[in-house]
């Protein structure tokens, strides 16, 4: 069988991401990302328990310019997983497979995720 | 006609050995996960710099506990289902894989039972 100069299917390598893709790798990785913030959520909950001093640590650690930036990079990844995540059960209900709804799509999560962020920050 | 043997047509497990328990229970968790963490996300934000005793007498309030735990069992019951995908995908050894599953799973716990501990303990006192 001859082949020829057939496109192949994405080599990752070489293939530039739409933003689709993009954004769909990006729920997993915002994910695992906030898997691995619940280690702050218990450690910030156990040291309410522990008592004033060990909050006052965990005030101090989580206030500095490192806490803040893992915590505006955990509310950043909470608001984007949710509203992907929105996305994903109206797909289950089996909405939104049409390239101009995902497109819109792109832009709604995307526009929503970074709305909650900046309120949750105005509030805080 | 089934060609399965009645014992699996018992079980109801297809080809993925388990049913649709994992499926649906992502999908109720993370629905219930849109109020809860919208919620969490707000509350303690606005806790922000506050001093002890007032986020003391936040989880000093009933609907606040039951607001935080159900979150914590929730958002870990999700989290653990989340990351078994990411292992199952991308781990590929099966001793590996069971090693890491294990302790995935076990660590989740570990988390999600002091999480709601310190909830409680915060909110009655040691």
């Amino acid at each position: 069988m001859k082949t020829g100069n057939r496109p192949l299917s994405p080599h990752l390598s070489v293939y530039k991401f739409p933003l689709t893709v993009l954004m769909s790798i990006t729920h997993r990785i915002t994910g695992v990302a906030l898997a691995l913030g619940s280690l702050v959520v218990a450690y910030w909950l156990a040291s309410i328990a522990v008592g004033p001093e060990a909050y006052a640590n965990a005030t101090e650690f989580l206030g500095s310019w490192f806490g803040k930036l893992i915590l505006f990079a955990w509310t950043a990844a909470l608001f984007y997983h949710m509203s992907n995540g929105v996305r994903h059960l109206l797909w289950d209900m089996g909405y939104g497979f049409e390239l101009p709804t995902s497109v819109l799509m792109n832009k709604v999560v995307l526009g929503a995720s970074a709305v909650l962020t900046v309120l949750v920050w105005l509030v805080a | 006609m089934s060609l399965n043997t009645p014992l699996k047509n018992a079980r109801g497990l297809g080809s993925a050995k388990d049913g649709t328990g994992h499926w649906s229970m992502q999908r109720l968790t993370a629905v219930a996960l849109i109020p809860l963490s919208l919620w969490i996300a707000f509350t303690v934000a606005h806790m922000a710099g506050q001093d002890y005793e007032a986020v003391l007498a936040y989880f000093r309030a009933p609907f606040h506990i039951s607001m935080f735990v159900l979150f914590v069992f929730a958002a870990f019951y999700h989290g653990a289902l989340g990351l078994q995908v990411v292992i199952e995908d991308y781990v590929h050894n099966e001793g590996v894989k069971i090693g890491v599953m294990i302790v995935m799973k076990l660590g989740m716990a570990l988390l999600g039972t002091i999480s709601v501990v310190s909830i409680l303990r915060a909110a009655f006192g040691s």
